[in-house]
Order: C-alpha cells, then structure tokens, then sequence
C-alpha cells in the first residue's frame, strides 16, 4: 500500500491488497475485465454517475436506512449501547442492492443487454432480478440446487421479477458452485453479458467496486451516530459470507483507530468440525474465483465444502480486502456457530420486533460474547444486513416446526 | 532458452509437413493406473503432443465433460503429487513425447512454486497451461517456469484482440494455444472460416506455432483445423470416452480407439 498512514489505499495498481486479490482468470475474460475496470474508473470521475445513483438509492432503494437504538437488546445485555444499522428496510430486504444498483448503471454504461449473476441466500439474486426488471435488461441467476431448496421464497422471487434461476448441480450445489457456474456463462457469452458479482470478491476490480457501491452503509453510520451521540462508535459488527456488508460498514471507519472492528464467520457446526464457513480461522491462502484470499482447501490445494446454516455465509472463501486487513491486524475476526445464530435470531425477533436474516443473525450472536461485560457509554453499531422472512423455513425446520 | 522437446516436435512436423495432434487426458480418470495406461498408449495412437489434465474441484473454463473427469480424478486419489509420478512413470519409457501439465493454478499454489518447478522437471514436463493465470499474473509462475527451462504456454481466444495480442504472446513458448470459441471446454465445433481469419491475425504477432482446440470432435473436423493450423488440440471427445462404460479397462481402449481415427484424419492433410 503506498500511505503507510491509512487502511483504505488499497488496492494498488495490479489489484492486490497486499498478497491478496489480483485477476486469477481465464485468457477469454480478461479483455472483458480490464473493460470494466475503465468503465468504472471513468464513472468516478463523472458527476452525472454519481447523481443518478444516489437519486436511485433514495427513490428506489430507500436510503438512507436507519440507524436504530436497539434498547430492548441493550437492556437485555446490560452492558454496552446497541445500535443497529437497519440495511434490512432497503428495497428488496438486504444490503446486496447498494450494490446492484451501481453494478447495473456500469452495465448500461458499457452497452451490456445481459445480466448474470450467482446467489446463495438469493438476496444478492432478488436484487439482481430487481435491478435488472428496473431497467429491462435480461437476467439470469445461478443458484446452488441445495440453496434452491432452503431459499424457495426468493426462488420465487426472482422469478416474478422475470429473471431465469439456473440450478446448479455440480459440488454441493451451493454458493461456491453458483459462482463456478456463473463464470462459465460469462466466459461464453462475454459480448453482451454484465456479471453483477455479488460480494467483495473476484478478479479486481470486483472486490473494489463492490465495496465503493456499498461503502454508503459506513458513511450514512458515521454521519448517523454523530447526529444521535456526537461522537464515534466504539465497536462494529458485522457479518462476512464474502464479505461485502462487512466491508461496507468498516472501510469508513478504518483509519479511526478509536473503532474497534469485528467480522463474524459462520462457524457452522464448530470450527473444529469440519462442517463450517470460516475461510478465516480454518483456511489458508489460496487461488479460487479471480483472487488470492484465505480458502477452506485440502492439503492439496482442493477446495474443500463449506457449511452455514445461512446460505449466504456458506463459502469457502472470503473478499480478498479482508484477508488482508486480518493479516495486519486492523480487523478482528471471530465467528458464530449455528446454533448461536438461531438463538440470536430468536431474540431478536422477541425483543425488538424485527425478524434479522441468518446472516446477520451472526453479527448478532458476537453480542451475548462482548456487550454484558462492556461500560454502558460503549457504543457497538450491528450491520443488520437483511431480513429474515426468505429464513422462515430454515429456521422452522432447525426449531423443529413443520410449516 | 535452450530447445525444449515441444520446440523439437513442431520442427519436425514441419519438415514432415503436417500439424500436430494435441491430444489432452485427465490424470487419474478413470483411476491413476488406467491413466497411464492410456498416456502410454496415446503416441502410437497418434498423439504428438500429450497435454496431462490436474484435476482441481473448482474448474471455471471447463464444461461438464471435463468437470466429471476431474471429479472421478479426484474420487480416484489424484493429486498433483501422483499426477507427476504418473508422467514421470511414463517417461520411463518415452523420451520424446512432448507433456504439457494443464490446470489450475491452486493445486501448484498449494504445492509451492519452486518445489513444484523442481519436482515437474524431474518427472520429465516440457511445457504448462495454467488456465487462470493470464499475463497480469506472470510472475506467479510463468516467469519462474520459464526460467526453469519449461515452456509456458499461453491461451489466446476470440476476444484477445490486436491490443492485447502482444500481452498474451510476451513470455509464451512452445506453441499459442488458440481457443476457437468463447465458451467452456467441450461447447459448440469451431467455424473453420472464422479460425482462419484469426489465425491469419494472430501470425502477423508470432512465430510460434498455433494449435486450435475446443470443441474438435473427429477426425473430419481436426483435418479442418489441421489444414489452417499447426495443431489440432482434442480433449473433451476423448475424456467423454472415459465415461461411456464402468469398466476401467474399456475406457482404455475406447480414447486410444478415437485418437487413432482423430490422428488419422490430421494425418491425411498433407501441407507443403
Ligand atoms: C442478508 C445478508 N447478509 C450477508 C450476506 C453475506 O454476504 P456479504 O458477506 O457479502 O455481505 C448475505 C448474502 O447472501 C445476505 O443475504
């Protein structure tokens, strides 16, 4: 990184944040990505771009979302100050389409007729879907089988919103597989097809572009908490599939070195299992989808099956940004099991009224292990990056409820 | 770089006039021990060049037929570690035979780059095709490849244009692997008309010899490339063999089958 002075410099010129990242893709793409990456680079530069998102997220997305003082959740700790950054309100439900949006004005930019995209949750799916209705672009999605079916309520979805949803078959037919299978679309149909990567991951200039697209999650933060406590917070928290509601939420806040940062992986069974998403804690540096980024891998560099209760957490690797500032130490990395999830997501539906997505559920969980024993004027701000109605099934059926 | 046994064949195609069969395997399918029994046979069925698929879980630019391949790989215990001692096994009795190793850049990552150089040199590699690493990442492994005296041998496709042409072709050796469509491995046959308008292109850049490859099923087809091109490149067509039957032996014989009537198609252009 060149300022030795700030965390947010990154990536450098080839793409890397430090050894991570880079453009680990096939010969037929790279034309395609270096397009892109021009393309996005003149939109920075182009006033009218940044008006015509910003008009979107407030008219269409709704944002600003809102920053909410949880004090059911607060008092039921009895420690530190809750606050939640209700990304769940956006149109659609989740964070993901901070960053459709830009994704699909760039597409449009670019002449593209075609979008893909791949989903696991199928939150990042439905808003592709959206975006795509919105400006009459074709669109198809590629979706796990397994995802499929623990997902059907954003199956259907998407459909309704005259998307295509591809089953995938191969692996184990979720998010990894989706993202495999999207990528071969792309390479064959790269002369009208836009591939809206739906996380912090990916050939750069992915994992920057879509953490610009949702870096309005942290500056919206940093202006709300001003307004509510003029001050700082103190921690925050947030969830990492690939990473990008996390990212969105931290990249404003790194150079605060005041802020505590904490990401939560899916710890799925245990992290001493082999059944977990924490590419983090059991993985190690590896080549997969574009990047180089800490990946669940065998002794041979065979890239092992993931495992989340929630769909969106369930991949082996993560964004190549956060490999990163976990090796220098910026960012902590902790996670959540299963089971911790459900309960959190229990509790929060129970004492404030709001049923959070699985993924978020695991930000939550990181709560019961910090909030009780910190001072009262210690503010945590929890990316709630979406809801939990497409989890109703998952949920029923860990709880042991026949729907 | 001194003259690797790549460099060595195409000379003396050349001199014989006629392209090269490129034939690509998976090692380990359908189980290590059939797999070499096939890459041993693949030169007197006609093979001039041998590319040796690493199967990895995770292949972005293959199509199912190569997918399954590298999945019954896998399921069989193949890793790159016997994929090497499978080449060096066969070297044992060929010292002629151009291999290329053809993946994915993970398993080689995993492996470590100077242990793997050191171990591919001694199982008797020529050349390798690392499908992910385009030029922008040429220092992961291409340059310290071609240091080591291997052969790194790029792909060029439809939507490698003028520009990028002369990125694709600096540091490549051996020969340019031309991928007549975008797409996946094994998807539609290649138009030869719009190959040969390509390759036409691409000669204005290089010496190197072209070989074309994606989606060339039989010998008709590959006497079609064969007239335009230095190489015809088959893959997916012999490894759907694998899959025809269960027993392991057949399999054999069935891609030795293929590549002789592919090899005899090639070998009926004559060139001057
Ligand atoms: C609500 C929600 N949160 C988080 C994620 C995980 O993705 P990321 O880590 O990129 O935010 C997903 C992915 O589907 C999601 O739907």
């Amino acid at each position: 990184m060149s300022n030795l002075n700030s965390y947010r410099t990154g990536p450098d010129e080839t793409g890397h944040f430090g050894i991570f990242g880079g453009q680990f893709v096939a010969e037929t793409l790279m034309p395609l990505i270096l397009e892109l990456d021009a393309a996005y680079e003149a939109s920075k530069k182009d006033p009218e771009f940044a008006k015509e998102l910003s008009g979107l997220l407030k008219h269409y997305v709704g944002r600003e979302s809102p920053l909410y003082f949880a004090e059911r959740l607060t008092e039921h700790y009895g420690g530190a100050k809750i606050y939640l950054k209700r990304e769940d309100l956006n149109h659609t439900g989740a964070h993901k389409i901070n960053n459709c949006m830009g994704q699909i004005l760039l597409a449009r930019r670019m002449g593209k007729t075609r979008i893909i995209a791949e989903t696991g949750a199928g939150q990042h799916g439905v808003a592709t879907a959206t975006v795509a209705a919105r400006f009459g672009l074709k669109c198809a999605i590629y979706m796990g089988e397994t995802d499929i079916e623990r997902q059907k309520p954003n199956v259907f979805r998407m459909k309704l919103l005259g998307a295509e949803v591809i089953p995938v078959k191969s692996g184990a037919r979720t998010l990894k597989d989706a993202m495999n299978e999207a990528l071969r679309d792309w390479v064959t149909n790269v002369a009208d097809t836009f591939y809206i990567i739906g996380t912090v991951a990916g050939p750069h200039p992915y994992p920057q572009l879509v953490r610009d697209f949702q870096c309005i999650i942290g500056e919206e933060t940093r202006r709300q908490m001003r307004e509510a406590e003029g001050r700082l917070p103190d921690t925050l928290l947030a969830c990492i599939g690939g990473g990008s509601n996390a990212m969105g939420l931290f990249h404003p806040f790194l150079d605060e070195e005041s802020v505590e940062i904490i990401g939560v992986e899916a710890a799925g069974h245990g992290i001493d299992t082999d059944k977990h998403a924490a590419s983090l804690k059991g993985g190690r540096p590896g080549v997969l989808h574009g990047n180089r980024t800490y990946l669940l891998q065998d002794d041979d560099g065979q890239i092992l099956e993931a495992h989340s209760i929630s769909a969106g957490l369930d991949y082996p690797g993560i964004g190549p940004e956060h490999s990163w500032l976990n090796d220098v130490g910026r960012v902590k990395y902790v996670n959540a099991t299963d089971q911790e999830a459900l309960d959190a997501f229990q509790l929060c539906c129970r004492l404030e009224g709001i049923i959070p997505a699985l993924e978020s559920s695991h930000a939550l969980a990181h709560l019961e292990k910090i909030a009780p024993d910190l001072p009262k004027d210690h503010i945590i701000v929890v990316n709630l990056s979406g809801r939990g109605d497409k989890d109703i099934f998952t949920v029923a059926s860990a709880l042991g409820v026949d729907l | 770089m001194s003259e690797t046994r790549i460099d060595r064949r195409f000379r003396a195609l050349k001199a014989e006039g006629r392209a090269a069969f490129v034939t690509y395997v998976m090692a380990g399918d359908p189980d290590l021990e059939s797999a070499l029994e096939i890459v041993k046979g693949l030169p007197a069925a006609g093979a001039d060049i041998i590319e040796v698929g690493l199967p990895f879980t995770d292949p972005m630019a293959d199509g199912p037929a190569i997918q399954q391949a590298g999945l019954r790989a896998l399921a069989s215990g193949t890793t790159l570690r016997k994929t090497l001692d499978l080449i060096a096994e066969f070297r044992k009795t060929d010292d002629e035979t151009p291999i290329v190793l053809m993946g994915y850049y993970n398993p080689i990552y995993s492996y470590g780059v100077d242990r793997f150089l050191k171990d591919a040199r001694a199982a008797g590699i020529d050349g390798m095709i690392v499908v992910d690493l385009p030029s922008e990442e040429d220092s992961e492994l291409c340059l310290p490849a071609r240091a080591a005296g291997f052969n790194f041998i790029r792909l060029a496709t439809p939507t490698t244009n003028d520009r990028r042409l002369p990125k694709v072709l600096a540091n490549s050796s051996g020969f340019l692997y031309y991928v007549s469509i975008a797409g996946t491995t094994g998807a539609a046959a290649p138009k030869p008309a719009d190959v040969a308008t390509a390759l036409q292109r691409i000669r204005k850049a290089t010496d190197l010899p072209i070989a074309v490859g994606f989606g060339i099923r039989t010998g008709a087809q590959a006497a079609e490339i064969a007239k335009i091109a230095d190489g015809a490149v088959v893959g997916t067509a012999l490894v759907e063999q694998v899959a025809l039957g269960s027993d392991n032996k057949d399999a054999v014989k069935r891609v030795l089958d293929l590549a002789r009537e592919i090899s005899a198609g090639i070998r009926s252009v004559k060139k001057t």
